[in-house]
């Protein structure tokens, strides 16, 4: 049922010449400095739902963004036509839209000397080629799973297998190249379940995502998981206002340490836009909290050779027993704030860089999350939080959350239609219980949490 | 902006494209289609008082889609080759499982879209960089101006201007241009330790113009500010349930996440919403009309033809607190036999088709709305929200308020800080009690997702009175 490409000579595909002479267009457009970026990919999607394939996607994509610098000023274009005469366009275009806007004393590519030197594998690239059989297969029988696991289980949302690859190549006018490539694996289960009398219903999903297809875990224990989800939610109900300790699942805790991530990000503190302005080196959490970015984990799914300018990644301390130590910086953010990037360049191939997280978690404890829960007299157990009610100048905090209510140290009953809501900086010093339980699923990644207290909002 | 289709934008022949319908008409495939579209995107950007960035994106492809019963195959391209065409048809042709069909499909006749929602030229679309520096410009310096407090201010300006054919196997040939541009802008108030943000924007399918018409653009910057400084006066938000007064305009994002998602087709034909099976029943007080209408001039939600082709169209959702219709792509219309909204929508060419909405609002009722306010003895007013978001399946959905008020006795007193809003989407309208004489849409900077796909939308409201409603803040 597998297949295995056959590896390829050229690592770049072409894209390191093309590159070249882009580059060299733009130096005779009048650009002082520039880089590029090619990307390319392909995917293949399947859905299935109720034992049948629902939709089936497959694409091939390719995209270059160029980003130019005449002197002080800077444009970013980007275009999916990579023949002569668009790209000459391009490059006039991008030209003519950097001469438009204002000169920016801080803009302009790295030193030629910060350039990665070496670009180490990080096994990011499995080169198995997932058939549409298989995959339909895998969906099918997470899916079955689900459903078998539980009569309750009645309806579904699908399940979907996803498989991409892709290759990134980045070059700039101080000579630099480098290119990796890097694939995708998952599956998610998105069953339903209804309660029987009420005929209320419930909805939820589990998922795994891997660079290598072989580190899957298999399509049943992914649907039984999502069955075990969806059905301890039933019968949910909503209880009334109080203020109590709330313990945070890993996927819920994982989006309290994405706001951590938005807080630390240059781009936000330099625009006086984040609520940690002013805090490096000082006690901005409880001194259970230490966080690293680590961009160089092996198979990791936020790793990278080099930033999106070039750059070697690197582990960052960014929490350390409490005291904020780094934040994410690329170049241009790192120079507003007179700090030296930390290899955190973030490039979507249409816009100039950002910052962005590589491998950003929390440093596990030693209580089980049974444990946690054991600790709590009356509290929330919240396992899923919507809506966007974060103010990150601020640090204001105030979510839709469901989960369990917990009643001396055991999970009693599913809870549904409440808030959650405290102020972020507080609440990272409330933090009371680091988890054991550290999974990644995603680039940001936290093991259970328990935090002393916030309101929660019912009847 | 009506001109004929015309395939040789794209590099193809009207051949081609129909030589591609054939290779998708197979035995077991209902129907089929291809989606032609070429994108100019751009945008400038300001903060610290400088226009330091400047972008423009330019895509082009075709997505090729076949549908057999429930079943969507679906490729796409950024190459629009003979070739390519082939390969995408034959990846979409997969799903039905069968061989080449002998029959040729029809073939397509040019339409034109019935109307011109957004009479556009593209001449007025193009405006010189310069000029929208000039514009961003003289908006750091009002917001600036309106208050010493305010420290940084963020403005952006994006404009998208979109050609797009469908070609389909009913036989329709059809194209539309579709401009849109929007207007942010973000500022940060500071008074000593206190730092707080207000936000305001606006846009459409309109043109440049639009942003400099009785100075709009500075009427825009002077509300973000001032927004921002109210809020350093704000205090913490209270905790539980209590009445709220929604404000006109902008918070009818209330239907968008209450209602209007759990009213797409594609959750309730497949049963997974909480409206399953509540057509004709009552779902809100009898004094809630609303509508989903694509077809209001220069909306940001407006379109001349869905992505399908199908003209777009005043679809009445809730009459009186009955719940009437869903709203419809093709694939679900067909598959529930009810009627094509002319709401299939898709992100570009990339995405799927799915039932989303347009511009979603609630019709004018007959209460003064100083009278809803001094009907509230203790509650909240709520005047601008940030996003939200809703869970299909158990109805639940929530709202993020970024300018908000105490009300006490009956008068609109102190400022409070952000509160999600969270209630249940089939029971929250049972509880509008009073709705205003004074319908409002919002300013043009809704876009809403759907599995990853993001469209933009509107949405409006008079203001409503719900009698009670759960309010997420902190203070007891």
């Amino acid at each position: 049922m597998l297949q295995k490409s056959s590896s390829q000579k050229d690592t770049t595909n072409g894209y390191a010449q093309l590159a070249a002479d882009v580059l060299a267009r733009a130096k005779a457009c009048g650009a002082t400095e520039a880089d590029i970026v090619v990307a390319d990919g392909e995917t293949l999607s399947v859905q299935v739902r109720i034992g049948a394939v629902d939709r089936l996607t497959k694409a091939r994509e390719k995209r270059l963004g160029l980003r130019v610098f005449i002197g002080k000023r800077s444009a970013t274009t980007s275009t999916s036509d990579f023949t002569k005469d668009s790209l000459e366009r391009l490059v006039a275009d991008t030209c003519a839209l950097a001469r438009a806007v204002v000169e920016d004393e801080v803009s302009g590519l790295p030193d030629v000397a910060q350039m990665a030197t070496e670009q180490p594998s990080l096994d990011l690239y499995d080169e198995t080629v997932v058939n549409t059989e298989t995959q339909i297969d895998w969906a099918k029988r997470g899916e079955a799973a689900a459903f078998a696991a539980d009569p309750r289980v009645t309806n579904s949302e699908g399940a979907e297998f996803d498989s991409s690859s892709g290759r990134v190549v980045l070059a700039n006018s101080h000579g630099f190249v480098g290119s990796y490539k890097s694939s995708n694996f998952s599956l998610s289960v998105s069953p339903i379940a209804t309660e029987s009398g009420t005929e209320a219903m419930q909805r939820d999903s589990w998922y795994e995502v891997q660079r290598k297809f072989a580190r899957l875990a298999s399509a049943e224990s992914i649907g039984q998981e999502a069955a075990r989800r969806v059905i301890r939610r039933l019968g949910a109900r909503k209880v009334a206002t109080k203020r109590v300790p709330v313990v945070f699942d890993q996927e819920t805790a994982g989006s309290l340490l994405a706001n951590l991530c938005s807080a630390v990000s240059g781009y936000g503190l330099y625009k006086r836009a984040s609520f940690l302005l002013d805090k490096m080196g000082q006690v901005v959490a409880s001194d259970l909290m230490t966080v690293y970015d680590d961009g160089r984990m092996v198979g990791g799914l936020g790793s990278r050779p080099f930033d999106g300018e070039g750059l070697a990644t690197r582990k960052n301390t960014i929490v350390e027993r409490g005291v904020l130590k780094s934040y994410l910086l690329d170049t241009y953010s790192g120079k507003k704030l007179s700090l030296p990037s930390t290899g955190n360049a973030s490039r979507s191939v249409g816009e100039s860089p950002s910052v962005g997280p590589t491998n950003f978690y929390l440093v596990p404890g030693v209580k089980s999350p049974q444990e946690i829960i054991g600790s709590v007299k009356e509290g929330l157990y919240v396992t899923e939080l919507i809506g966007f009610g974060i103010n990150m100048v601020t640090g204001d905090y105030s979510r839709g959350a469901s989960g369990f209510w917990i009643e001396n140290g055991e999970i009693t009953y599913p809870v549904e239609e409440i808030t959650i809501a405290g102020n972020l900086k507080q609440m990272f010093k409330d933090l009371e219980v680091v988890g054991n339980d550290l999974v990644f699923r995603g680039r940001i990644a936290s093991p259970t949490l328990k935090i002393s207290e916030m309101m929660v909002a019912g009847n | 902006m009506l001109e004929p289709v015309q395939l040789a934008k794209f590099g193809v022949t009207e051949l081609e494209a129909q030589h591609a319908l054939d290779r998708l008409n197979v035995k077991d495939v209902d129907y089929a289609d291809l989606y032609f579209e070429s994108r100019t995107s751009e945008s400038v950007s300001m903060e610290e008082g400088i226009v330091k960035r400047a972008a423009k994106g330019v895509s082009q492809g075709v997505g090729v889609r076949a549908t057999a019963r429930e079943k969507t195959g679906f490729a796409y391209s950024d190459e629009l080759t003979k070739k390519d065409l082939e390969i995408a048809a034959d990846t979409a042709r997969y799903i039905a499982n069968s061989p080449k069909g002998d029959s040729p499909a029809p073939v397509p006749t040019q339409r034109r879209p019935t109307r011109d929602l957004y009479p556009i030229e593209r001449a007025r679309a193009e405006v010189a960089t310069a000029d929208r520096v000039t514009l961003l410009n003289e908006i750091d310096a009002e917001a600036r101006r309106y208050d010493p407090r305010i420290k940084n201010v963020m403005a952006s300006f994006n404009t998208e201007y979109k050609v797009v054919a469908v070609a389909t196997s009913d036989g329709a040939l059809v194209g539309d241009i579709q401009p849109l541009s929007r207007l942010q802008i973000t500022c940060i108030a500071e008074d000593r330790d206190n730092r707080q943000v207000g936000s305001f924007g606006g846009g459409g399918r309109v043109g440049f113009e639009f942003y400099r018409e009785d100075n709009r653009h500075l009427s825009y910057a002077r509300e973000a500010a001032r927004e921002a400084i109210l809020n350093l006066s704000a205090v913490d938000a209270p905790a539980g349930v209590m009445p709220v007064v929604l404000a006109g305009g902008w918070p009818g994002i209330l239907l968008h996440e209450a209602i209007g998602h759990g009213l797409e087709a594609d959750f309730n034909r497949k049963k997974t919403s909480a409206f399953s099976n509540l057509v004709g029943k009552r779902v809100a007080s009898d004094v809630c009309t609303i509508v989903d209408d694509g077809t209001l001039p220069f909306r940001r939600g407006s379109l001349n033809m869905d992505d399908e082709g199908t003209p777009t169209s005043c679809t009445p959702l809730i009459e009186k607190g009955i719940l009437r219709r869903y709203i419809t792509d093709k694939l679900n219309a067909r598959l529930m036999g009810i009627p094509l909204t002319g709401n299939g929508r898709r992100e570009n060419y990339q995405s799927v088709v799915l039932p989303r909405m347009t511009n979603t609002f609630m019709l004018a009722g007959e209460s003064d709305p100083q009278d809803i306010i001094r009907s509230v003895k203790n509650g909240l007013y709520a005047v601008s929200f940030g996003g939200g978001q809703v869970d299909i399946t158990n109805g639940k959905f929530v709202f993020s308020a970024s300018e908000a008020y105490l009300i006490e006795d009956g008068r609109i007193t102190t400022p409070v800080k952000g509160a999600t809003l969270i209630g249940n989407g089939p029971e929250i309208l049972t509880k509008v009690s009073m709705v205003g004489h004074d319908l409002k849409l919002d300013n043009g900077i809704g876009t809403c997702g759907k599995d990853g796909q993001s469209v933009p939308v509107g949405v409006g409201l008079p203001t409503i009175k719900i009698d009670e409603i759960t309010v997420g803040g902190t203070q007891r």
